[in-house]
């Protein structure tokens, strides 16, 4: 695999997510689940449960963590990481909070992709 | 020789310059200074006591006139610049005013900035910066009734406690969901609204303004939403951008403000920029202390030290609005490797939370007690490592041992009239006498002489703590089971501190209720969410972030994250219409499957996120409402074809099955109830595995409750037999009613049945007829608000963020 360049595109206003919230972005090859926690910090974690492919986007927000949909797994939002008993970790994707807009490196979106 | 020092502003922080500067370097520079404000350099930050009156201009200035003559300063009062001339090393003011510089300072300081809405350029429009603006609030104070507040941040707040205290009706209109979003978190975010709103000043948040009314003068203000506020004055207080014009046009370095270095000097050797005005390492600072760390430097630097240097500082807020303490610092966001302490005394409205990471302070949020702020402060900056001080960290500096929190503190604070037993109407003052005067002593005492927790049992809890609270370690109440791990209290005592504290948020809950964590878990946040909207209908806000996705978008959730729809049919009637209607839209969406569901409707399975408000645009069309298919709720009322065909049917079945599901569909309740009406015993609806069950027969109908058929199969127990539709109606709602209001979140209508007991239900529905026909009309009230198809609802835009994907570049080309 070549080294990727960072590649930032701009996806939005965090206005855009709800407090507590999620909303998805599409990106080649697969979908981005983007996090706001009730102070306004945003994650972006790779929509797809390490349990078995929940979209944690779908899930309740709390604490830094989201509780997946589908059989409750509580996913860290900073390092995708299952706490608790579970093991597992999904993607975590950089993300950048810039005068309320938000950005995703897609550069390594894309690699990922590949 | 002298050199000529120009200053260009004379605000706070050129202000601290100099005075460093005449102690450091007394006699070598000639200072000449340029104010566009027309006076000397006062206490920006103390406009707020001037505008409420509690202080005088002449209380706030920091230079009077005397002071520049002492250091021979002449003081350009009025005087804007608005031309630097960098090759000639010259300024020029707008009334044509020039003078030469050897060394230039900028302090600019900030311009409010202004929302561009329609209105925002009318007379009565004004921000807050300086004295003209308080002025200008003051006259307006003298003569008009009405003000509205934009922004309900550290300056929007001021203004308006200094407004309101000038007698002016006062309305702050904030954009955010909290307070001072910036500063606190939201538990102290909803501390800080209630003092504001304990002032009389109304505060509106999620106020998006759109548009300012009137003619020449404001009128008002209007919101996106369609309300309308009077306001004879609008203040914009919204925020602040650094003051860079001037020198952009001189071609220094700008980002968002001036840019400097560590010496504070600009692109420009010969200029330097301080105060709000300047960006160092891309911070723009907005408070006053690092504002003065800038200034020493300056001073230090232009005295000839080459080491000063500045290096960047971290501020910590207050609010300056007489009593109410508030303090914040630092980084105060959840993340998994951070620990919080949280420490709430819900009597004395005290909040305070502290954020560590690896056994250093990163956050502080102080409300109510802030006398700690300091000493937590200095820790921060300096990183102190507080492992050794953990335990009692939170109780501040001047803790020594005291006692650890009280868990029955909540239940103390409690006003005698507060409700403390809400099947017999009994208060906390009752009981409290009643153990007082008669000598009780044990739960059954109490239930025996004032009839507390005798019904359904659920403040048990309570009264436990307030016999404890009586008569201390002498009594050792049963352990409850704690909601979640937030806090220490069982579902039954929240229910009832919601009731009589009149909690009406979850972070009034969170607060009032001592929760130990700041934002909740998964566990306790739909559970508070349902309660509160059975508690509190129509005055409720609903949290959609703390339902489950289900509940969010009125589908349910499949293992490969699409949906499955399923319309309502009423009483399991349909018609060649609806059918079609439902055709249509599997062929139309490529829905793979279709089924006949165990509960007589029709389930549309593998519909895509994005195609459900399309999905049910059509289905609404075709008339049919939202099943709330998988909520807790109500889901079916299974009927059969009763009189109206069948041989054996003695009652309308199918009629009372629809009237039923068309009372009750859209309520909310602790889980999912389900229903069925049969026409006869021979029972082919089922009837009698149901939350709630009617059996047809010819004297009338036999009402029959607490029966299931899932993990558990328990059959009915039967509640009585009435005579009418109406009655059946009536005992119906009210059932459900009793079990909305003591149901814990998640227990089904048989397990709360087995909890309470049987007889203790049919007492409360069928043998207090008064209490019966008020939970009948409780159940229709709440229904008022709960019947809004929530399909239509979000056909028409509502919560349209949650269906559609926030961007999608999947087009876009990979990079290479
Ligand atoms: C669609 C349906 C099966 C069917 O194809 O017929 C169904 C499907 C589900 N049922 Fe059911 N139940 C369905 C009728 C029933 C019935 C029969 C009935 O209602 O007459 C029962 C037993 C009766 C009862 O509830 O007492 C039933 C007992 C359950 C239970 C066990 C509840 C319990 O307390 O024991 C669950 C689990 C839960 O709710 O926590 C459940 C949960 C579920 C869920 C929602 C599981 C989930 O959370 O994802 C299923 C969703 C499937 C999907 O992916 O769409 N389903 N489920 C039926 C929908 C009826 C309707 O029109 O609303
Ligand atoms: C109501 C209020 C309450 C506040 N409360 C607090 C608080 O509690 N704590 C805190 O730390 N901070 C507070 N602040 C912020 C604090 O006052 C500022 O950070 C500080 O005053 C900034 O100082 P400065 O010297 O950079 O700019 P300023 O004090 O704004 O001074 C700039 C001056 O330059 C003048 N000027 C601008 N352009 C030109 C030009 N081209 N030519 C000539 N003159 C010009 C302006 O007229 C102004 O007088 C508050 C501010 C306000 C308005
Ligand atoms: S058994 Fe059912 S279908 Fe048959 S008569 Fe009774 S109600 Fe009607
Ligand atoms: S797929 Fe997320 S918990 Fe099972």
């Amino acid at each position: 695999m070549n080294t990727q360049t960072e590649r930032w595109i701009d996806v939005g206003y965090l206005n855009d997510i709800p407090r507590r919230g999620a909303r998805c972005v599409k990106v080649p090859g697969y979908t981005v689940a983007l996090f706001r926690t009730g102070d306004d910090q945003v994650f972006a974690l790779e929509d797809k449960c390490p349990h078995k492919n929940g979209p944690l986007s779908q899930g309740i927000v709390h604490d830094g963590c989201v509780t997946c949909p589908l059989h409750n797994w509580v996913i860290s939002l900073a390092t995708g990481e299952a706490q608790g008993a579970d093991e597992g970790k999904v993607a975590t994707i950089p993300v950048k909070l810039e005068g309320g807009r938000i950005s995703i490196d897609i550069g390594v979106a894309a690699v990922r992709a590949a | 020789m002298k050199k000529k020092l120009v200053v260009i502003g004379n605000g706070m922080a050129p202000g601290r310059a100099l005075e460093t500067l005449f102690k450091k370097a007394p006699g070598d520079f000639d200072v000449t200074i340029f104010n566009a404000e027309p006076r000397v350099n006062y206490d920006r930050i103390m406009l707020s006591p001037v505008l409420s009156g509690e202080k005088t201009f002449e209380d706030i200035v920091i230079h009077d006139d005397a002071w520049y003559a002492e250091h021979g300063v002449t003081l350009l009062k009025g005087e804007k610049i608005v031309h630097i001339d960098r090759e000639k090393k010259t300024v020029m003011s707008e009334n044509g005013v020039t003078s030469p510089y050897d060394h230039l300072m900028i302090a600019t300081g900030s311009t409010p900035i202004v929302i561009p809405v329609p209105g925002h350029d009318k007379n009565g429009v004004v921000t807050y910066r300086d004295l003209d603006d308080v002025d200008q609030m003051l006259e307006a104070a003298k003569k008009r009734k009405n003000a509205v507040v934009i922004g309900g941040g550290l300056l929007g707040l001021e203004a308006a406690a200094g407004l309101q205290m000038q007698g002016m009706n006062v309305t702050v209109l904030h954009l955010m969901p909290t307070l001072m979003e910036r500063q606190l978190d939201p538990a102290a975010g909803y501390l800080l609204q209630r003092a504001i709103e304990d002032r009389d000043i109304r505060v509106i948040t999620k106020a998006n303004t759109h548009e300012i009314l009137g003619d020449d003068e404001v009128t008002g203000v209007a919101l996106d939403d369609g309300t309308v506020i009077p306001a004879d004055i609008v203040v914009m207080a919204v925020g602040i951008k650094p003051s860079t014009a001037v020198a952009e046009a001189a071609g220094l370095e700008i980002g968002r403000g001036i840019i400097v270095d560590d010496a504070m000097r600009t692109s420009d050797p010969d200029i330097s920029a301080v105060g709000e005005c300047a960006e160092h390492r891309g911070m723009c600072y907005g408070l006053v202390a690092p504002l003065y760390d800038m200034a020493k430097t300056l001073a230090a630097r232009l005295a000839g030290d080459e080491t000063a240097a500045y290096t960047g500082s971290v501020t910590s807020t207050k609010l300056k609005v007489t009593g109410i303490d508030l303090f914040s610092a630092g980084d105060f966001a959840e993340a998994p490797d951070r620990e919080e302490i949280v420490l709430r005394d819900a009597a004395a409205g005290v909040y305070k939370r502290l954020v560590l990471k690896d056994n250093r302070i990163i956050g502080v949020v102080l409300y109510g007690e802030t006398k700690d702020g300091a000493w937590f402060f200095q820790m921060m900056k300096d990183g102190t490592d507080v492992s050794e001080l953990r335990e009692t960290l939170i109780f501040g500096q001047g803790y020594a041992g005291g006692a650890p929190l009280d868990p029955t503190a909540a239940v103390a604070a409690l006003p005698d009239d507060g409700e403390i037993c809400g099947c017999n109407g009994i208060c906390k003052g009752d009981i409290v006498s009643a153990i007082a005067e008669q000598g009780l002593s044990t739960i059954d005492d109490v239930r025996a002489v004032t009839k507390a927790s005798g019904s359904c049992g659920s403040c048990t809890g309570l009264v436990e703590q307030l016999l404890a609270l009586a008569l201390g370690d002498a009594y050792n109440p049963a352990a409850v089971q704690p909601m979640c791990p937030c806090t220490d209290l069982g579902h039954d005592d929240v229910r009832r501190l919601i009731v009589a504290k009149e909690l009406k948020t979850i972070p009034a809950v969170m607060q009032e209720l001592e929760w130990k964590t700041s934002c909740g878990c998964a566990k306790c946040r739909p559970a508070l969410n349902y309660y509160l909207v059975a508690t509190w209908p129509g005055e409720y806000e609903d949290d959609y972030q703390s339902r489950f996705i289900n509940e969010r978008v009125h589908a349910n959730i499949q293992k490969d994250g699409t949906y499955s729809v399923i319309p309502r049919m009423w009483g399991g009637m349909t018609t060649p219409g609806e059918l079609r209607a439902i055709a249509d839209v599997a062929e139309k969406f490529n829905i793979p499957s279709v089924k006949v569901t165990g509960g007589q409707r029709i389930d549309l399975l593998g519909v895509q996120k994005e195609d459900l408000p399309a999905v049910w645009a059509d289905l609404n069309a075709a008339g049919m409402v939202s099943g709330a298919a998988y909520a807790k709720g109500l889901r079916t009322v299974k009927t059969c074809v009763g009189t109206d065909w069948c041989r054996f049917g003695t009652q309308d079945s199918t009629g009372l099955g629809i009237k039923i599901e068309k009372m009750m569909w859209g309520s909310w309740t602790p889980h999912k109830v389900k229903m069925a009406v049969s026409g006869c015993p021979r029972n082919c609806a089922e009837a009698t595995c149901k939350d709630f069950g009617v059996i047809c027969v010819d004297s009338g109908y036999e009402l029959h409750f607490a029966g299931a058929a899932g993990m558990h199969i328990k059959g009915t127990e039967i509640l009585c037999t009435v005579a009418t539709e109406e009655e059946a109606l009536e005992y119906c709602a009210a059932t459900v009613q009793l079990y909305r209001e003591q149901g814990r979140y998640l227990e089904r209508i048989y397990k709360w049945a087995d909890r309470v007991g049987h007889d203790t239900v049919r007492a409360q529905i069928v043998e207090d007829q008064e209490r019966r026909n008020l939970l009948y009309r409780r159940f229709l009230y709440s229904q008022k608000f709960a019947q809004i198809d929530p399909w239509a609802e979000r056909v028409a835009g509502k919560d349209w963020r949650e269906f559609t994907p926030m961007s999608d570049i999947s087009r876009l080309e990979a990079a290479e």
